[in-house]
This record gives structure tokens, C-alpha cells and sequence, in this order.
């Protein structure tokens, strides 16, 4: 058992963070880092789009991806070193969705001509991908969607609703699944298909957060018609294609080292603030709260790498990851209340306050981590499939 | 980064498994607990022809010479298995501080028989005070002709009943600060002025008083330098914090499973109870808990093993390891319903383990504490 990295991995770690504590500099002053509200302001998206630019120059964008598409191959523990040295200095330019849950379903089902068209313009930060996945009325029982997709000459016509769709106000393509034969067992009908977000009869109508900030959004379909060659896979093996994608959206492990920042800012402000004639850091309770999640992140942290050991030796886990998921963002929570409760009634203060303390992240934050529990299967989801695939429970 | 176990501590972790199913079942667990002893001499020697009491002593000392990481490996199915007897005292506690401080003569004659089973050895530091801390260290070793005489209390020593030598932890310079002035001591057991007195506890796991009134040690019988006895104590209680962590991993592991194959078994309602969401949740934590603390505690325990140092590790470890091995023998009972309470069922043995272990050699509050240190604050 060795817990060092390579000299490689040490390496690439180190290019890492020469070049995200440069672009940390670069932020604009509305920026908090690591929210996806941060996105919401002009400059904010200008700053995404920007590093990202810089990111394709450097071919980081398409890290993990077989050398013939242009990627240098490098495996999952790579990808968590990217992921933590992003997170911790609150650099944006990594389109999610794209990178870590389309390119995997790419890869594994898209044919060559599929990956020729669309994997190129994403390396280069071309363009900024959404995922149309949910319906008000398939959340977690997400094959249960109804969003109808009919074969008509060349194309498919598309007619249906999708929701919380994060970052569709900037993206310039979403992937979704939709249904193509109503009448086979619900995960046997759905086709996984790509479309520019530009296409007649699409429209992107903003939900506001709880602190008013546009994350998510409704994307319609009416009579959206998408060609042919933009299905991924076969067609009704959909769901069975966005598997590929899924799995990578779970393990999670950057978001932990995010928190790790977030936890060091809270110990600098606990030794710079006084209350009641002593520093923050001087109280004991405080001392206990901060410590209980420091343990967490790093045990946290321990677990997210194994997770990707796991990946890296091609062995398929499945608790793990679902504990690692839950497990972290339930931590993100925690670490968010803690922090207003910590800094008292400046940690109530939003952002733009000269008062604010840490920039109002916390205050951010501690709405922002509750959707972090939900989206991509949700706590309860997670413990479920822990039970049943990891333990072998009866599911009825 | 190589995160699975090597072949050979694989090996070693299926030999002892197998070794303890059939040597040391719980029936023997509990006729240990209840007799004075506290443990097997058969299975002791047992564990000493397969090379384990003297797991880290060099093979020039007739050991197996493997690293700590092997013996947290180890560690863990002694926990599983309910281990009871002077493993810990003789082989974690001891046998690292006489290869630290010994003189090349205590070393040859003491670890080889330590190796062979024939010497038990107990580690006699916490006193009244109960902490591990150096400032709890109030016994006095004055010089005399030849040696030092010891006078002094100590308490919570594990296996002290059964040991032929003590070492013992005192103070030869009263003025000093707390951590220096401090000197280790071999002591044989028998002793003249020795007081030896058993303690009844949670875990009947064999603790005593031990009174040295007057205790006279031959000047052969101190180890290593005078006054500078600390470090080397301070060194192997970071150690034996991760032994126990592994300990209490390997005690949690079998807590889930005993939990998840009854969940699997009890009927009510017309389905297994495993069929329940609430169940099917709390296993899931349990399973969650338990699995991150084994990892952090392979990772503490290389920390220690390798001598690499990183801003948090054995302490969190400790602090995570606690929390988290007497919530799911808590919830483990809770689960097991009414039968959970019983001394026939064997979950009894671990949740009273859970209590003990996650007091010795730091408890949540200290440990937190030393990580809030290390965190900045
Ligand atoms: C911030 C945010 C961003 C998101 N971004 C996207 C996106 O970009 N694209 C996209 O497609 N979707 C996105 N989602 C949607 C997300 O995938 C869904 O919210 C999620 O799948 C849960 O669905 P739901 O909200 O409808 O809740 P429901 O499925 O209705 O669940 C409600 C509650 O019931 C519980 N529950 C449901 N089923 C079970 C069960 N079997 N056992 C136990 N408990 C259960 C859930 O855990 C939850 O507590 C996002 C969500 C959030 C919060």
C-alpha cells in the first residue's frame, strides 16, 4: 500500500496549480468561486468562457480521452488531481456536463463520424453543453420520462419537457433522452440524442434559486426536430448509453477538495475575529466543530481516492462511488451551516456588503450545497443503491 | 499510489482469519473474559509458532520482521476475532519501545522471548490523572546504590496481572517540564513492594492497578537515556492509537456483516426486514461509516509505517475511528432488536469493546482537539 503519487502525478499537480493559482488571479470582483450562481453575472460567464479558451489551448480540456480523439489517455486518478487543484482555486472553465457525463457516453456508444463532429469543438471550448435529462415528472425514476421523440423521414420530432437544467441559459448545445417507443418496459423505449439549443421549437425559461440566482432552468420541446445522426447509440438503448456518463457523475471527488478551501478560509477568519473579548479560534466548542469537519474532508478526501484506484484498476464499484457522493455533498452541507453559525451574523451578510465576511460564500453557499444532495441521485437514491448493490439487500 | 493491500498482507490477513475462526472462537472470547487470566496460553503460543508476537522484531532477534502497516493488517482480524490477552501490551506497546530504547543487551534478552511467546510484557504509563499525556506522569524513580527506587501509582494497565516485566514510565527529574525528566524502567513484575490489584471494566479487558512502593530496579533496568524517556513513549502511542484504529475497524467490519446477514434472515411483516427503506438506509451509513474509517486508518497507518508527514492523520483517525465504531455497535444492536441485548448474542462483546477502545490512547475530545491544532487553529 502506498498513498504517495508518481512523480508524474506530482508533476502534472504542480502544472496544475502554477496555472489555476495565475487564473484564481483573473477572477472578477463578483466572483466567490466554486458556485454555479457565479456564472450568472456578464462578467462571471466571460471569466468561464475565457479560461476555458485557455484550458483547450493547453489540451487540458480532453485530459482522460483516448490519443487518437486528441486526449492524452490519463486515467482517473489524474482526473481527480485536475478536479482538486480546479475546485480548491475556485477556477471555472470546465463545462461539466460536457466533459464528465456526454464525452464517456461519446466515447463508448458514439460512432466514429459522431465523435469526428462533436468531440473536436469541445476540446477546444467551442462550446458549452447542458444536460436535458430530468422532467417534472421523472426525477429520480428518471426512465419514467415522457418527453416523445417520432421517427419522421430523416429526423426525429421532439415534443416534451425538461427541467432543471443547469447552465442552459449559456449553453450552445444539450444532450437529452427522450422516449421512442411508449409501449416497451420504461428503460427499453429511451433514445439518447445531441441538439444544437438554438433549434426551432426549443425554448430555455429561467427557475430562480432560493437566493435568486439562475442556475437551473425549463427547456421545451415543440416539434423540435433532430437528425437522425444526432442519436449516441442505438435507438431505446438511450438509457442504457447514459449509464456511461452517469457513473462518472457520481464519485464526485474535486467538490471535496472545494471544501477543504472553503474549511481554511473559516480557520483564517475564526484566528482574525474577536467576539466577546476572545478570538474565535480561542473557543473550544468552535475549535470541535472545525476539527469534526476537517476529519470529514480528509476521510473524505481518502475515500474519493479510492474510488478512483478502484476506477484505475477497472474495477467496477458501486458502493463506493454512492458513498463517496453522498457522503461529501451531505458534508458540504454541514460545512456551509457550520460556517454561518461560526461567524455569527456576518456570515448572514450576501456578497457585495463591505461587511460580508468571506465574501458572503457561506451565506451562499449554505442555499447552493442543498441542490448538491439532490442532483445526480439524490442521498436517499445513493443509499439505496448501497443497499442493494452494495449489501444485497431485498428491494421489496 | 497503490491503494489495495500487497499479496503477502493479504495472505497474512486470510491466515489469521482463518487461524481465529478456529483457535479463538467466541466461545473461548467469552471463558477468557470471565476467567482471571484474561486469555489462551494455547492460543498464545500458537500466535507466537506463527511468527506474530514478534511481527515487527528483527529476524536477528528471532522476529518476522515485517512493518507496522503488516501488523495493522493483523490488527484488524485480532478486532474481528475479539482478541483477548496481552497482544497489544506485549507486541505494540512493548516490543516497539525496547527496539527504540533498549541497549543492545535488553534486546538480546528480552525479544527473542518475546518472539517465542515466553515473555509477556505490560506497559505501566497512566496513572489516576488518566491521560496520556506526559503531565500525567506523577510516579517518581529516585537513584539509589546501583539503581532506582520507584514509588507511585499506576492505573488502567492493561494486562499487568499476567506480565513478567513492567515498563514502567516515571519521573527522575520532579522539577522538570512536563515532557522531560521522564525515564522508562524495566521492572519485573514481581518485584518486591509490586502491588498488582485487577479492575473490573466495560470491555473485561483485563485492566489493573499497580502500586510501587518502594520498588528497587537494578541500574541494567532502565532503558534507553536517562530523563529522555518521553519521546520514545510519545512516539509509540501515536502508534498504538492507529493499532487500535485498526483494531476497532476490523470489530465494525463484523458488526455491518452480523447486522446486513440478520437484515437478511429475520422475517416480520411477510419480508425480510433488510426490505425496509429505514433499515435499508441505516445499513447503508453503517456500511458508509465504516468503509471510510478503514480507509483513513490503512492511511494513517502507512503514515506511521513510512514515516511520511502530512498535516492530519493519526489523530483524525483516532477521532473518526471512535465516533464511528460506537455508532454502528450502537445502531448494530438497535437492528438486531432485543436479542441484541443479550449476552448470548455476540454483539455485546464488540459494543463493549466500541466503549473501551475508544477511550485508549485518545479519546474524541482530545483528538479533536490535536486536529483542531493541526488545522491552524
Ligand atoms: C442544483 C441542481 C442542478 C440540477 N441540474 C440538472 C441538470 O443539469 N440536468 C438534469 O437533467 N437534471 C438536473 N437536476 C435534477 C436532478 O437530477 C433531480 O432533481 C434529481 O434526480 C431528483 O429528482 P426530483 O428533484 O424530481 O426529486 P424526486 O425524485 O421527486 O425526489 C423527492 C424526494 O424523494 C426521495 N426519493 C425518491 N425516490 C426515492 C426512493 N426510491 N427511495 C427513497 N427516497 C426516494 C428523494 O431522495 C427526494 O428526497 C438538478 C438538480 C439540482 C438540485
Amino acid at each position: 500500500m502506498d498513498f504517495r503519487f508518481t512523480q508524474e502525478q506530482m508533476a502534472l499537480r504542480h502544472e496544475f496549480e502554477d496555472f489555476f493559482a495565475t487564473e484564481a488571479k483573473n477572477a472578477p470582483e463578483t466572483w466567490v468561486g466554486g458556485l454555479e450562481s457565479d456564472y450568472n453575472t456578464e462578467e462571471g460567464y466571460a471569466y468561464h468562457r475565457s479560461v476555458a479558451q485557455k484550458l483547450a489551448q493547453k489540451g487540458w480540456l480532453s485530459l482522460p480521452w483516448p490519443r487518437e480523439h486528441g486526449g492524452r489517455e490519463l486515467g482517473p486518478v489524474e482526473q481527480v488531481i485536475f478536479n482538486e487543484v480546479c475546485f480548491y482555486y475556485r477556477v471555472p472553465g470546465f463545462n461539466f456536463q460536457g466533459l464528465m457525463i456526454l464525452v464517456p457516453s461519446l466515447l463508448e456508444y458514439g460512432s466514429e463520424e459522431m465523435k469526428a463532429k462533436w468531440l473536436p469543438p469541445i476540446a477546444r471550448a467551442e462550446v458549452d453543453w447542458c444536460q436535458g435529462w430530468s422532467e417534472p415528472n421523472a426525477g429520480s425514476d428518471l426512465a419514467s420520462l415522457t418527453t416523445r421523440a417520432v421517427e419522421d423521414g430523416d429526423s426525429y420530432v421532439i415534443n416534451g419537457q425538461k427541467i432543471w437544467t443547469t447552465g442552459a441559459q449559456h449553453a450552445t448545445h444539450i444532450f437529452l433522452m427522450a422516449r421512442t417507443d411508449p409501449n416497451a418496459p420504461k428503460h427499453q423505449g429511451i433514445t439518447y440524442f445531441l441538439s444544437e439549443i438554438d433549434r426551432p421549437g426549443i425554448t430555455v425559461s429561467p427557475l430562480l434559486m432560493m437566493d435568486g440566482s439562475h442556475v437551473f432552468n425549463e427547456v421545451f420541446f415543440d416539434n423540435v426536430r433532430i437528425p437522425k445522426d444526432y442519436v449516441v447509440g442505438e435507438v431505446n438503448k438511450g438509457w442504457y448509453v447514459s449509464m456511461a456518463g452517469a457513473n462518472f457523475e457520481r464519485s464526485g471527488s474535486g467538490t471535496v477538495s472545494g471544501s477543504r478551501r472553503d474549511l481554511e478560509d473559516l480557520v483564517q477568519f475564526c484566528r482574525l475575529t474577536q467576539r466577546n473579548g476572545r478570538l474565535l479560534s480561542q473557543d473550544p466548542i468552535i475549535r470541535h466543530k472545525l476539527a469534526d469537519l476537517a476529519v470529514g474532508l480528509d476521510a473524505g478526501r481518502q475515500l474519493a481516492y479510492y474510488c478512483a484506484w478502484m476506477q484505475a484498476k477497472n474495477t467496477l464499484a458501486i458502493a463506493e462511488p454512492s458513498a463517496s457522493k453522498y457522503f461529501s455533498t451531505e458534508l458540504m452541507v454541514r460545512l456551509a451551516n457550520t460556517g454561518v453559525e461560526v461567524m455569527g451574523l456576518y456570515g448572514t451578510l450576501k456578497k457585495g456588503s463591505k461587511w460580508a465576511a468571506l465574501k458572503g460564500k457561506f451565506e451562499a453557499m449554505c442555499q447552493f450545497t442543498l441542490g448538491l444532495t439532490i442532483a445526480a441521485g439524490s442521498t436517499e437514491i445513493q443509499k439505496n443503491l448501497i443497499a442493494w448493490m452494495g449489501l444485497g439487500l431485498p428491494r421489496k | 499510489m497503490n491503494l489495495d493491500l500487497t499479496e503477502e498482507q493479504q495472505m497474512l490477513k486470510k491466515s489469521a482469519r482463518d487461524f481465529f475462526e478456529k483457535e479463538h472462537p467466541k466461545t473461548l472470547v467469552r471463558e477468557t473474559e470471565e476467567d482471571s487470566k484474561g486469555y489462551s496460553p494455547e492460543v498464545w503460543r500458537k500466535m507466537a509458532d506463527l511468527g506474530w508476537i514478534g511481527l515487527v522484531i528483527p529476524e536477528e532477534y528471532d522476529g518476522t520482521e515485517l512493518a507496522f502497516l503488516d501488523m495493522a493488517v493483523l490488527l484488524e482480524e485480532m478486532g474481528r476475532a475479539c482478541l483477548t490477552g496481552p497482544y497489544f501490551s506485549t507486541a505494540v506497546l512493548c516490543t516497539p519501545i525496547l527496539l527504540a530504547a533498549g541497549s543492545e543487551d535488553q534486546k538480546r534478552e528480552l525479544l527473542p522471548r518475546i518472539s517465542g511467546g515466553e515473555l509477556i510484557m505490560a506497559l505501566a504509563l497512566t496513572e489516576p490523572s488518566a491521560t496520556y499525556e506526559a503531565n500525567g506522569v506523577a510516579t517518581l524513580a529516585e537513584p539509589e546504590k546501583d539503581g532506582f527506587v520507584i514509588n507511585g501509582t499506576k492505573l488502567f494497565v492493561h494486562d499487568a496481572h499476567i506480565a513478567d516485566y513492567l515498563i514502567c514510565v516515571a519521573r527522575t527529574r520532579a522539577w522538570s517540564s512536563a515532557e522531560e525528566g521522564i525515564s522508562l524502567f524495566l521492572v519485573d513484575a514481581k518485584s518486591l513492594g509490586t502491588t498488582i490489584t485487577p479492575l473490573q471494566t466495560i470491555a473485561d479487558d483485563k485492566q489493573n492497578e499497580v502500586i510501587f512502593e518502594n520498588v528497587f530496579v537494578p541500574a541494567s533496568g532502565l532503558l534507553g537515556v536517562l530523563h529522555e524517556g518521553w519521546p520514545v513513549v510519545k512516539r509509540v502511542l501515536e502508534e498504538a492509537a492507529v493499532a487500535k484504529c485498526a483494531e476497532m475497524v476490523g470489530g465494525a467490519e463484523w458488526a455491518v456483516e452480523a447486522t446486513v446477514a440478520y437484515a437478511k434472515e429475520r422475517v416480520q411483516y411477510g419480508r425480510p426486514i433488510g426490505a425496509f427503506g429505514a433499515l435499508q438506509h441505516n445499513l447503508a451509513e453503517m456500511f458508509t461509516e465504516v468503509n471510510m474509517a478503514k480507509r483513513y486508518m490503512y492511511y494513517a497507518a502507512w503514515l506511521v509505517s513510512s514515516g511520511e508527514t502530512r498535516s492530519m492523520g493519526v489523530a483524525a483517525a483516532k477521532a473518526l475511528t471512535n465516533d464511528v465504531y460506537k455508532r454502528c455497535t450502537r445502531n448494530a444492536v438497535q437492528f438486531l432488536g432485543a436479542i441484541g441485548t443479550t449476552r448470548d448474542h455476540d454483539i455485546g462483546l464488540y459494543y463493549r469493546r466500541a466503549r473501551q477502545a475508544a477511550l485508549l490512547f485518545g479519546d474524541s475530545d482530545s483528538c479533536y482537539e490535536r486536529v483542531a491544532q493541526e488545522i491552524g487553529l
